[in-house]
């Protein structure tokens, strides 16, 4: 928003949710949001790098405040993890571990003024002689459907190898087919039925998380366009957004711990 | 909102995150918490074990204390015994000297005196002989008159 008189009310909420596109080819595919990439891979080395230096000098004896707090998010996703989870498997309690703190993260970028990350993005931007109109900068990436669909395909990913591991390929089949009706001739039903509650796992994950905060950032851009009053408004919904942050997080957590889990079983 | 490459991008970034947490980051702090729970847990058992060898050392002291007293009374009433039975042999032992001392100055003075006596006599009975030599001046013997003096000295 370099010169509000120009700009309308539609024109700054659709620059606020346009990411930093960077075309690598031609086809329509290759296109990347390097707001999205940057942001998230930052977060992500944020969370890593923390908990590493954690990890590093982790003592059993008396911890410190930072080795406290992160011990203590270890202990509850663990706990959770433990909970849902029966079998033995190394990689879940690190994967919603990684997934939760990620995904906290990236949310917790809502609760960043709307204008504060693009207008510094802007003045980089006309420093080095772009048109700063031109200049899109979304912190969050939970609001970009490549992010939320990213991590959704890797847990599917992992639903499907792991369902495969434990059951094998005909166990795997034969889960989808013999399901919930018993008789053969229902099996193509059963099949259909499967596959669709398959499938909608990664999609529901992805579109919670992504609607979720997308609503949210929506709704902030909107009271960020109301002038004086914005200031409480802009509280409350940060408030608010307290609540939603941390939960969107533990539920992409919570729903992949247990289709993981769901996955294991072997009937 | 469209889907494009990042698609790709964030996915190869979710895996290397995770096996990165999986690999350097979850195991040695789930590894340090455990520990830690591990050593609370025998803290507190032996903690527990202190507090009970503890009450028990205590009612050990106090039961050896209650014996200790309780010989040491014996102890010094048995002394209390001993000193008054020393006492009385004592006293009756410096009796019995004394009256063994006593009994041979009795019979030290009465021999004595029986020399004394003695002497006397034989002064007397000499003095006798020398007066009746004086007496009768003569023809006395005194060895045929000694039968009568000898008498005479028993006589005294």
């Amino acid at each position: 928003m370099s010169s509000p008189e120009e700009l309308t009310s539609g024109a700054y909420i659709s620059h606020h949710l346009t990411n930093w596109q960077v075309s690598i080819g031609d086809h329509w595919f290759m296109v990347l949001n390097v707001d999205t990439l940057l942001w998230s891979i930052t977060l992500g080395i944020v969370f890593l790098a923390s908990f590493r230096s954690v990890a590093k000098k982790s003592t059993v004896g008396v911890p410190g405040k930072f080795q406290c707090a992160v011990e203590m998010i270890v202990e509850f996703v663990n706990r959770s993890v433990k909970e849902t989870f029966h079998g033995k498997n190394d990689l879940i309690g690190p994967l919603a571990l990684t997934i939760f703190m990620w995904i906290l993260l990236m949310n917790m970028m809502d609760w960043v003024p709307v204008d504060w990350i693009g207008k510094i993005a802007e003045f980089i931007g006309g420093f080095m002689g772009v048109d700063p109109s031109h200049v899109y900068m979304k912190p969050v990436p939970t609001t970009d459907l490549n992010l939320t669909f990213a991590l959704a395909f890797g847990v599917f990913f992992l639903i499907i190898f792991y369902s495969i591991k434990i059951k094998g390929v005909g166990g795997f089949i034969k889960e989808l087919t013999t399901q919930p009706f018993g008789h053969p001739l229902l099996y193509p039903v059963n099949f259909v039925l499967e596959t669709v509650t398959l499938l909608a796992r990664p999609l529901s994950l992805a579109l919670r998380l992504f609607g979720n905060l997308y609503a949210g950032e929506l709704i902030f851009i909107l009271i960020a366009m109301m002038g004086l009053f914005q200031l409480p408004i802009h509280f409350m919904w940060a408030v608010f957004h307290l609540l939603v942050i941390p939960l969107q997080a533990f539920i992409f957590m919570m729903l992949t711990i247990v289709y993981l889990s769901l996955a294991h079983e072997d009937h | 909102m469209d889907i494009n490459a990042t698609l790709i991008g964030e996915s190869i970034a979710f895996f290397f995150f995770v096996f990165f947490c999986m690999k350097k980051v979850w195991p040695p702090i789930l590894h340090a918490i455990e520990a830690r729970q591990q050593e609370i847990e025998k803290g507190l058992a032996a903690s527990e074990q202190g507090e009970k060898d503890l009450e028990l050392a205590r009612e050990k002291a106090t039961a050896q204390l209650k014996e200790a007293k309780t010989q040491a009374a014996e102890i010094i009433d048995q002394a209390k015994k001993r000193a008054t039975q020393l006492v009385d042999e004592e006293t009756k032992r410096g009796h019995e000297e004394r009256e063994k001392i006593m009994a041979q100055g009795h019979t030290e003075i009465e021999a004595e005196r029986n020399r004394a006596k003695e002497d006397l006599r034989k002064q007397v009975s000499a003095l006798a002989v020398m007066g009746a030599e004086k007496i009768l001046e003569r023809q006395i013997d005194a060895a045929i008159h000694s039968d009568i003096l000898d008498k005479l000295v028993t006589e005294l």
